[in-house]
């Protein structure tokens, strides 16, 4: 029941979040937000020369949606911004209705998500403010 | 009548969530609907339909006299003094849109000054918000004492000495568990020519209203928090208001004579206010949901949802890192609260997962929510139905939620 969206390694992401915090010097940041139960985040991304070379993020937000951003942000640092936004698409075909193709297999523990409609605005928050992130130059 | 008795009449409670009872504390974003209510409509669309107002023939003849039944109805239960002082809306939302749109148009000014409280539901906010920024007008806000404990009384009371043109607020806010004292501040606005508006949607069939005690010029609710259908409410006003108030929606129905070529002509209220076929089915269904609320008796109402209100409290209190909104007594039957390093969205969905089914998220009250530094908590609102083992299952399952997610 509870376990088939709640599974340990994503409950220890939630409870432990990687790359928590605010980043110092970002080069792209963005506010994201959800409307339906008010999870609030923020990712902040370090871009050298079109590759993300750091990702942290911060905010207030539910177990399922701190633990996609903290696995997201482990996964996005080294990426092209190009293939970082390839992988938010196909993470988003993953968590709606678990499809997703070349998708990280760290990743796939989210992939339960797609049988809880409510909850794969949760899972994808993350990666739509990393998109958002990437179009928003600071400065 | 008893709550067993009360909770025969509710088929919804028949229904199972993942082989658990449902319990359903929501009752503050909408009340589900007794066996009375439903029959009413099935039994009114069988033999009583048609269009009102219109048609000389039988069927037009019994609609008519329905819908303006539940006319009466709901004057009765606000104590209006006359019954064409309530108009039919889709619901509280409507009747605030409506009066910014035609009341507000007509008298907020450029420089007005429009009171509201850091306490109201977006829908008593952002109309007025609008109307001030269409018209020039400034906004002032009552602010909220410290957890949402109470309305800043004192600044209320200086901010009405200025003499803003209206004060919109709310009754029974949906998050604190706290009433506003109505009377008291109606009677300060009343005293330096301030023209009110009064958010009943949590308070009107939860406990009994009567605008002509409490003093105030409008007041709105719906139909559907306090068992009745949705897609109907009601905006009630002083006679002499909505007579001076030019129509919102034209259309059918609102028009007294129309011509090509010159300016129509508008009906009194409340016919005015009530542009197109209205929510007839619904206005049918809403007047049986009165009439069942007044046999139990609204005064029982309030102290059986208040009592388990405030059970439910007291023993969520109990749990390690959970804050409680509002007063340390209930005044209403809502418990809004949220609970460290446990997210409201993950209570709501495990509370699910085992039948119960509660709110999560900022309550349509964003700016509150934040100002309480909680953009997202969980609440728990009773009602008629509900029982003290709801409140030992809510507990229960927050002991058990605390356990997993922390």
């Amino acid at each position: 029941m509870d376990n088939e969206l709640y599974q340990a390694v994503l409950l220890q992401h939630s409870k432990q979040p990687r790359n928590f915090g605010p980043l110092e010097n970002p080069t792209h940041a963005a506010d994201g937000h959800n409307a339906l139960c008010g999870d609030e985040i923020s990712v902040a991304l370090q871009i050298e020369n079109g590759t993300v070379a750091e990702a942290k993020f911060t905010g207030s937000a539910c177990a399922i949606c701190t633990a996609s951003a903290s696995i997201m942000t482990g996964e996005v640092k080294g990426l092209t911004c190009e293939a970082a936004q390839a992988l938010a698409g196909n993470f988003r075909l993953l968590a709606k209705d678990g499809t997703g193709p070349d998708v990280p297999k760290k990743l796939e523990v989210l992939g339960g998500v797609h049988q809880f409609p409510q909850r794969v605005k949760c899972a994808v928050l993350p990666w739509e403010t990393l998109v958002s992130a990437m179009h928003s130059p600071l400065g | 009548m008893t709550t067993t008795s009360i909770r025969e009449q509710f088929p919804f409670l028949k229904e199972r969530v993942n082989g658990h009872p449902l319990i359903y504390l929501d009752n503050a974003a909408s009340a589900q609907k007794p066996a009375s209510v439903i029959s009413r409509m099935s039994r009114f669309m069988e033999s009583e339909y048609a269009n009102v107002h219109r048609g000389v023939h039988l069927l037009s003849e019994r609609a008519t006299a329905a819908y303006e039944n539940a006319r009466t109805s709901v004057a009765k239960l606000l104590n209006a003094a006359r019954e064409e002082e309530v108009v039919f809306t889709r619901g509280t939302t409507e009747a605030v849109n409506l009066v910014a749109n035609t009341w507000g148009r007509e008298n907020i000014k450029h420089g007005d000054t429009i009171l509201l409280t850091e306490m109201e539901h977006h829908s008593n906010l952002l109309p007025w918000l609008k109307l001030a920024s269409d018209t020039g007008a400034k906004v002032a806000f009552v602010p909220v004492l410290e957890n949402g404990s109470a309305l800043d009384l004192d600044s209320a009371k200086r901010l009405l000495a200025a003499s803003p043109k209206l004060f919109a607020f709310v009754h029974v806010p949906n998050t604190l568990g706290l009433e506003n004292p109505v009377g008291e501040l109606c009677k300060w606005a009343a005293d330096s020519g301030t023209t009110t508006f009064v958010d009943g949607a949590q308070s009107v069939g939860h406990q009994p209203v009567d605008v002509q005690k409490l003093g105030c010029d409008f007041l709105a609710c719906s139909s559907h928090k306090m068992c009745g259908p949705s897609g109907i409410g009601a905006l009630w006003g002083r006679h002499e208001l909505l007579a001076a108030m030019p129509p919102w929606q034209h259309g059918g129905e609102m028009v007294d004579r129309a011509y090509y070529d010159k300016p129509a002509t508008f009906r009194e209220p409340p016919a005015r206010f009530e542009a197109g076929t209205p929510p007839i089915i619904e206005a049918a269904g809403w007047a049986e949901a009165i009439a069942f609320l007044n046999d139990t008796g609204l005064d029982a109402i309030r102290e059986h949802s208040v009592s388990l209100a405030n059970l439910a409290a007291s023993r969520l209190r109990e749990i390690d890192g959970l804050r409680v909104f509002g007063p340390d007594v209930r005044q209403s039957g809502i418990v809004a609260f949220s609970v460290d390093d446990v997210h409201a969205h993950d209570v709501a969905f495990f509370a699910n997962e085992r039948g119960l089914a509660l709110r999560a998220g900022h309550h349509c009250a964003q700016p509150l929510m934040r100002k309480l530094g909680s953009p997202s908590s969980s609440r728990a609102s009773f009602y008629l139905y509900n029982q003290p083992s709801d409140v030992d299952a809510l507990v229960a399952i927050l002991h058990e939620a605390v356990a997993f997610f922390r």
